[in-house]
């Protein structure tokens, strides 16, 4: 029964790493300055773990298939040198793991999520809500229009619940259902919700991030790569979570251009 | 040391003699493990059904499945559920599961029946607050399953019940109105009833100790209790308060948890100044050891039944027993690593992700240890056996998938994926349920008196094994693609692809939970027609082997084990032909 359960073992061991190795299924490309070191991050992780799943895994196979009692007149060996090799092994060897991805993985996290957006970043407001995100740009005169709740009106498009009729700023606010940026120019959001927790994901600029009701949270970014990518929501909102979705369209600066003319337009 | 040898305590109460107080409301502490255990098997049953339900919807949308729209004819018109019914169906399988499942199954139930028993003791210390905390646990999934059956059903708002969501009434959507009310009301009753648990545990475990039962000599399963009740009392202690703010924020109209100016169902709420963040903080600071308390008892259980079927000592058990400790101490430092991108404050993130990854050193000792201590044995290969090995592979997989999710850089990408998904359930669900399987095949005869079917527990034990590796395994590529959890269907155009994976799940899902009819058969079969047990089935060394079984009402039929080595005496040779040593036999001296 030992050596069925080793050669069990063994089969969903290798099969499980095959997929992984094959990437079979994996990570779409990515477009963002900060999403390359996610990826290194990731392999590096990725092979250190493998050899401790797979060193594991075959280490508890090999026991069993040589633990058989088939041999009654066996005796029991005691494991070589005892547990303290064992106790030190695992203390060396995963703390070095971890000392490792720590070190590096600190400064992967605060490429996107401790540092300052650059200062001619993109300003865009982003609104959360049951089961949509709404996007806001400053419009020409660059500054956002203040935004009272009491005001918000979904029926007549009034989505952030901006006052033109008192707010200069607030007129030439453009409200969009899109997240248009232009390639390679660093963008910074303001996320905010109207109801209950959401999330911001774009699995191409390897970022996640709630959007937290009552507060503002920075997020910032750099896209690399023209094209459409989806925009999900990934946390609990309620019925349509699953469906609470937008798109980030980056473009070359002269289509955002044209974009926002044709949006500021309307 | 306690010795009540010595004292020769009368028994704490008396035998009852009515049915009422001998199997309803009873205070021995076996019974009250077997209500326990009786309990979990009711809540797993519903939260495995829940399961296939959610797997078929998620892989075959269109499934007609009458059944439930008898259970919610608007939850589930024709027999497809709607998406709110998915996450409502959704939040009663994480919430049976994990609490009223794997908090109670290994820890509540086996540490009721065995812990007093294995230090030697004739009852728990306060047997009436023992039968209180059962009932009112009882009670509390009572309560839970109440939200079934009310006008919009139960919560849409998962296990985790996150603020606002959870905490602004109906407007935030189906279920959150008296479903909500009722979910919350559970879990706070559920917490009254483990505190009351691991006082229990926490005082028997200190206070009742037979003579020569020091505390180096308590086998693993009874440190792991031990262990484990201090993180319930710490744990609960915090979600209890937790609950009754949030019940105060849906019914008294106070903002603990709710901030100003939001707007739901096109009404501005009343509130105004809470945080949801403190919810969260709240939340996972009991959800985090909540992780321990379901799988640290687990633990023990497969540390105190390796070394009886490989018939040699368990390796290194100080450092096995400090390395629980250890992660019982770390588990508070943790809570942070779930909350990496919730919108606190950005440099926390790395204070939380070093403990999380240093938890894994102690985990790391213990498993290496487990397996070490597998090599060179006798190993006898029954059900038992079979899970205990199960058991240390999915918590090696379980164990790796969270060297990702440790990592704040890593965490930006999989977090609230289906990486998440499989992680957990291999780590908590999957290796704590093992555990209570190895415990169930060991210890069923002496529960019982009757052995349990070998051959269908290894049909058991194959089937189930491999199919939690088809289930769990492929979860991790689908987390790598990106799959967010807690979708009710797949309409983002890059999940397309991914629904033949989903499908692979659902059939194996399904396969997995049929298999797991042949434990429920065995276990029924094996209460009527299993073979009669004899005193020490599996030649181990621990208290409960040296009375009858099932062990008589005071547990050792009026006398007090004096107990004169460790639980670890496997392979001694001697003139007896027995390679090992009970814990109250005098010591061999070869």
């Amino acid at each position: 029964m030992g050596k069925v359960f080793a050669v069990v073992l063994t089969l969903i061991t290798l099969v499980s790493i095959a997929f992984f190795a094959m990437h079979t299924w994996w990570l779409p490309p990515d477009i963002s300055t900060t999403g390359k070191a996610v990826d290194r991050q990731l392999d590096e992780t990725l092979i250190g773990t493998g050899i401790l799943f797979l060193a594991g895994q075959l280490m508890l196979g090999c026991f069993a298939w040589t633990a058989s009692d088939k041999n009654r007149a066996k005796k029991i060996k005691p494991f070589p040198g005892g547990a303290a090799p064992l106790v030190t092994a695992a203390i060396i060897l995963v703390g070095i793991e971890i000392f490792t991805l720590t070190f590096v993985g600190s400064k992967t996290w605060g490429a996107i999520y401790l540092t300052a957006a650059a200062p001619d970043s993109l300003r865009i407001d982003v609104q959360a809500e049951q089961f949509a995100f709404y996007f806001r740009y400053p419009g020409s005169d660059g500054k956002f229009g203040g935004v009272h709740p009491e005001k918000i009106d979904d029926g007549s498009g009034n989505y952030f619940g901006l006052d033109p009729a008192s707010d200069v700023a607030a007129r030439d606010d453009i409200v969009a259902a899109s997240l248009v940026v232009p390639v390679n120019r660093p963008v910074s959001l303001a996320l905010h919700s109207k109801d209950v927790g959401h999330s911001f994901y774009v699995r191409e600029l390897r970022v996640q991030q709630d959007f937290v009701p009552g507060l503002d949270i920075p997020l910032h970014f750099t896209a690399t790569q023209i094209g459409k990518y989806e925009i999900v929501c990934t946390q609990l909102c309620g019925l349509g979570h699953y469906n609470m979705k937008a798109y980030l369209e980056v473009m070359k600066e002269e289509d955002y251009e044209q974009w926002l003319k044709t949006q500021s337009g309307q | 040391m306690h010795d009540v040898s010595s004292k020769r305590i009368a028994h704490l109460h008396t035998a009852p003699t009515t049915f009422i107080r001998k199997y309803v409301f009873s205070l021995d502490h076996k019974v009250i493990g077997k209500q326990y255990y009786g309990l979990a098997l009711v809540a797993v049953f519903v939260g495995m059904v829940l399961s296939w339900l959610l797997r078929i919807h998620l892989a075959y949308p269109g499934w007609h499945i009458p059944f439930l729209s008898k259970l919610s004819a608007a939850g589930a018109p024709d027999g497809v559920m709607t998406p709110e019914y998915y996450l409502s169906l959704l939040t009663m399988h994480g919430t049976l599961m994990v609490f009223f499942v794997l908090t109670n199954a290994p820890f509540a139930a086996f540490g009721n029946y065995f812990l007093p028993i294995q230090i030697g003791a004739e009852d728990m210390a306060f047997p009436r607050f023992n039968m209180m905390s059962f009932w009112t646990t009882f009670l509390a999934f009572v309560v839970m399953m109440a939200s079934f059956f009310v006008a919009d059903g139960p919560p849409i708002s998962g296990w985790t019940a996150y603020a606002p969501l959870s905490a602004v009434g109906g407007d935030a959507g189906p279920g959150l109105a008296l479903g909500q009310d009722l979910w919350a009301i559970s879990i706070a009753i559920f917490c009254i009833g483990s505190l009351l648990g691991a006082l229990n545990f926490i005082a028997t475990t200190l206070d009742l100790r037979t003579k020569g039962m020091s505390l180096a000599r308590m086998p693993y399963s009874t440190w792991a209790w031990f262990v484990t009740s201090v993180i319930a009392l710490l744990a609960f202690a915090v979600l209890l308060p937790a609950c009754i703010l949030l019940i105060l924020d849906r019914v008294a109209g106070t903002s603990f948890f709710i901030p100003g100016g939001l707007i739901l169902s096109d009404k501005l709420q009343p509130h105004s100044g809470g945080s949801p963040l403190l919810w969260q903080h709240l939340f996972w600071f009991f959800g985090h050891p909540e992780v321990y308390i379901a799988i640290l008892p687990s633990i023990g259980i497969i540390a105190t039944i390796l070394p009886v079927f490989t018939r040699k000592p368990l390796l290194g058990p100080r450092a096995f027993i400090g390395s629980m400790v250890a992660i019982g101490f770390l588990s508070y430092m943790v809570w942070g690593h779930h909350m990496f991108v919730s919108g606190m404050n950005p440099f926390s993130a790395n204070l939380f992700s070093v403990p999380t990854l240093v938890i894994t050193i102690p985990a790391t000792i213990l498993t290496l240890l487990l397996t070490a201590s597998i090599y060179g044995g006798k190993m006898r290969f029954d059900t038992p056996a079979l899970f205990c090995l199960g058991f240390i592979s999915v918590f090696i997989s379980g164990g790796i998938s969270g060297f990702y999710l440790a990592q704040p850089s890593l965490d930006t990408y999989l977090h609230a994926t289906y990486f998440v998904v499989a992680h957990f359930h291999f780590v908590m669900a999957v290796a704590s349920l093992f555990g209570v399987f190895a415990g169930t095949y060991f210890w069923f005869p002496k529960m019982f008196g009757r052995m349990m079917n070998e051959t269908l527990g290894k049909w058991h034990f194959w089937l189930t094994f491999l199919g939690v590796y088809c289930v769990f395994m492929p979860m991790h590529y689908l987390g790598l693609v990106g799959n967010v959890r807690r979708y009710s269907a797949f309409v983002d155009d890059y999940l397309a692809p991914l629904i033949p994976v989903h499908k692979f799940i659902t059939i194996a899902a399904l396969l997995t939970g049929a298999a797991q009819l042949i434990f429920f058969g065995n276990l029924i079969w094996s209460r009527f027609r299993g073979p009669i047990a004899p005193e020490n089935p599996w030649e181990a060394t621990s208290l409960e082997w040296t009375t009858t079984s099932p062990p008589p009402f005071d547990n050792f039929g009026g006398n007090h084990p004096v107990v004169k080595n460790g639980p670890n005496e496997y392979g001694v040779g001697g003139t007896d032909g027995n390679d090992y040593v009970m814990q109250n036999a005098a010591p061999k001296s070869a």
